[in-house]
């Protein structure tokens, strides 16, 4: 899960991370009042899940009352890719000489954490790491010791850090693995940190995202967690429990594995069909579980067809099997043609149960994809 | 005949008591494994369908001379869990158990290196050798003894691939599921290594996915050590960049490496043919044949 950064931003502060001074709003008047206590300029940012809020308008600089009135109406209830702006973060403007990057997160090709710093701050840091990736100094940590003070001193000296900074920005790092490890978090960083112009470092940004497989040990973050989807059709996968991503095609996939249902989609793409989504219900799956698949896939609108690909290993051929039949018997004419393919644990029994009345059956993979693709087309045509 | 597990192997499963612990104990049983112990704190002394229980794998391992474990621990306390099967002479482990904190498994790996214990998962559907004996969750009826190894990082990809290869004849040595987590224990390499070593095994299907940089090491690894021929398949051809698809390792940074292509193009570099479709993977493997 994603924190704001507001919310990173209390918890760096409260580590003793140097934070510019700043107030949350929710409206034009309290951005306006929260300008005026804090002092210009003031910075007026978007507080919404997603990367690049200054370029695509979601941070504007305000040096008076008239222009703290005027941004914060521009941003509060602006759209930024896809996410509508209810808050703002109004913070004091920082007279900055120097953007730095500092962050930590865990290199999955090593197993390891890895601390990151660059005096190459301030802008796309993706973008760095592709074009130069040595102005990013980074130090691998050892889980079981924790971030050393010397590598902490290490990676600032490395990547050139200002001697004069250098001590404040180990110190940032220090405080910034403590946090990664005792929050759970899956990505932390700060960029910029910036160096003023009195020789001081401050965060001018947090970021902090945790991971999600952690959060029964941080009960105080997972409250924070807003449910925030693209559209309805995530919302309701997100009510349901399933893995589900909605994709712009018109055969609906349904399928139990993450590789099985995207080998399901590639097929679908191979051919010559266009995948709608990706939905996973899961191992073990009951009838009820199903029946909410069936619901999903014939609520997107983009659906044209369907394919319900089931190789059963904790899941059972016998209860998918029910589910279909309890879902489609609901209806008095099924919107859409449905193709079932099912395998492997109780397939047998289900194929006895299934009623073939209501769903077309094919006994492959290749076969049950190809059936739905021409259907797709047909009922597209 | 296969490798790291066969009829001899003599088997702990961590989490006896629990649901799933208790429900794929029988299934292994049925397949013929050799169950020997259950270990869960706080359960010593009792019998779990004829199966003695211990309170820690320690203990399991004296009194029964278990050689390998199986764990269906939940995830809060899954690693604790493997840490202790790593703390014996165990030789082999095996983490089904999905849902494990990445850091968690950071400090796990950390650990690994240390000792003799091979890990295999988390998060995966475990191994078996067909007709001796399955340590997980496969379904064995879809499995045939043969001589091609089978290494996956997605389990219903595995039974998927597994059940175009035995429908056509061809049976399998050993089949690995090695989980798609970002960190995990075995990787593709280590797999593949085992089977290039392995003289029954004559041919290889190594089923990758998007995300991490697994599949690019191991056509490297393929290039320049194995003889053995391997065909491959990544899933997630389609995903669209950025998107979680399933799996916490199957997401697409954007940034070009972890793709579906950059992977097809390193194994078929390293003269791995990979299928558009798992009949394809089939076809190529029974050319090797």
């Amino acid at each position: 899960m994603k924190l704001h950064e507001y919310q990173a931003k209390d918890i760096f502060a409260d580590a003793g991370i140097p934070i510019p001074e700043s107030q949350l709003a929710t409206n034009v008047d309290e951005a306006v009042s929260a300008a005026e206590s804090i002092g210009y300029p003031v910075a007026i940012k978007a507080q919404v899940h997603v990367g690049g809020r200054g370029k695509a308008g979601g941070i504007k600089i305000a040096s008076d009352e008239e222009e703290a009135r005027q941004y914060a109406d521009d941003v509060l209830g602006m759209d930024l890719k896809g996410y509508t702006v209810e808050q703002v973060l109004v913070e004091a403007g920082v007279d900055f000489t120097n953007e730095l990057y500092v962050g930590v997160t865990m290199d999955r090709g090593e197993g390891k954490p890895v601390a990151m710093v660059s005096t190459e701050g301030g802008v796309n840091i993706e973008e760095v790491a592709e074009e130069n990736p040595d102005a990013i100094a980074r130090e691998h940590i050892d889980p079981a010791f924790g971030l050393h003070p010397y590598q902490a001193r290490k990676t600032v000296y490395d990547a050139g850090v200002d001697q004069s900074v250098a001590r404040g920005v180990s110190s940032i790092l220090t405080t910034l693995y403590d946090l990664y490890e005792e929050r759970d978090a899956s990505d932390i960083e700060i960029n910029p940190v910036m160096i003023t112009s009195d020789g001081d470092v401050v965060a001018a940004d947090a970021v902090m995202n945790i991971d999600d497989d952690a959060l029964f040990r941080q009960p105080d973050l997972a409250e924070m967690e807003e449910e925030t989807y693209e559209d309805e059709l995530e919302k309701k996968a997100g009510e349901y429990g399933f893995d589900y991503v909605r994709l712009d095609g018109n055969v609906g996939i349904i399928g139990n594995g993450a590789g099985l249902v995207m080998t399901t989609l590639d097929l679908v793409d191979y051919y010559g069909g266009k995948p709608a989504n990706f939905l996973d219900i899961g191992g073990g799956a009951k009838a009820e579980r199903v029946t909410n698949a069936l619901d999903m896939v014939f609520s997107d609108e983009n659906v044209d067809a369907v394919v319900f690909n089931i190789f059963g290993g904790i899941t059972r051929g016998d209860e998918v099997a029910k589910g279909i039949n309890e879902a489609l018997e609901s209806f008095d004419e099924i919107p859409k043609k449905v193709v079932v393919r099912l395998a492997g644990t109780n397939a047998e029994e289900g194929m006895e149960i299934l009623n073939t009345d209501l769903v077309e059956v094919e006994e492959t993979l290749e076969d049950a994809v190809q059936r739905a693709v021409e259907n797709a087309q047909e009922a597209s045509q | 005949m296969s490798i790291l597990v066969d009829d001899d192997t003599r088997v702990v499963v961590q989490g006896i008591t629990g649901g799933e612990g208790k429900f794929h104990t029988g299934q292994m049983e049925e397949y013929g494994t050799n169950v020997v112990a259950g270990a869960v704190p706080g359960k010593g002394g009792q019998e779990v369908d004829g199966i003695p229980v211990y309170d820690t794998v320690d203990e399991a391992v004296r009194e029964e001379n278990a050689d390998a474990s199986v764990i269906f621990v939940p995830p809060a306390f899954a690693a604790d869990a493997i840490f202790e099967a790593l703390d014996t002479d165990l030789d082999l482990a095996v983490a089904i158990t999905e849902g494990i904190p990445t850091q968690d498994m950071a400090k796990v790996n950390k650990r690994l290196s240390e000792v003799d214990t091979r890990l295999i998962g988390p998060n995966c559907p475990g191994i078996i050798t067909p007709g001796e004996a399955k340590l997980g969750i496969l379904p064995g009826n879809i499995f045939a003894d043969g001589n091609v190894g089978l290494v996956s990082r997605s389990g219903t990809l595995t039974y998927q691939v597994v059940d175009n290869l035995t429908s056509r004849g061809i049976g399998q040595t050993t089949a690995i599921g090695i989980g798609g987590d970002p960190i995990i224990g075995t990787d593709f390499v280590d797999a593949l290594s085992l089977f290039e070593e392995d003289d029954e095994t004559d041919a290889v299907v190594m089923c990758g996915e998007i995300g991490g940089e697994d599949e690019e090491e191991a056509a490297a690894f393929i290039d320049e050590q194995m003889d053995t021929p391997v065909a491959g398949f990544i899933a997630g051809r389609t995903a669209p960049p950025g998107k979680r698809m399933g799996h916490a390792g199957a997401i697409v940074s954007g940034s070009g490496t972890g793709t579906a292509e950059s992977k097809i193009n390193a194994l078929n570099d390293a003269g791995v043919p990979v299928g558009d479709t798992p009949e394809e993977v089939a076809d190529a493997i029974e050319s090797f044949l």
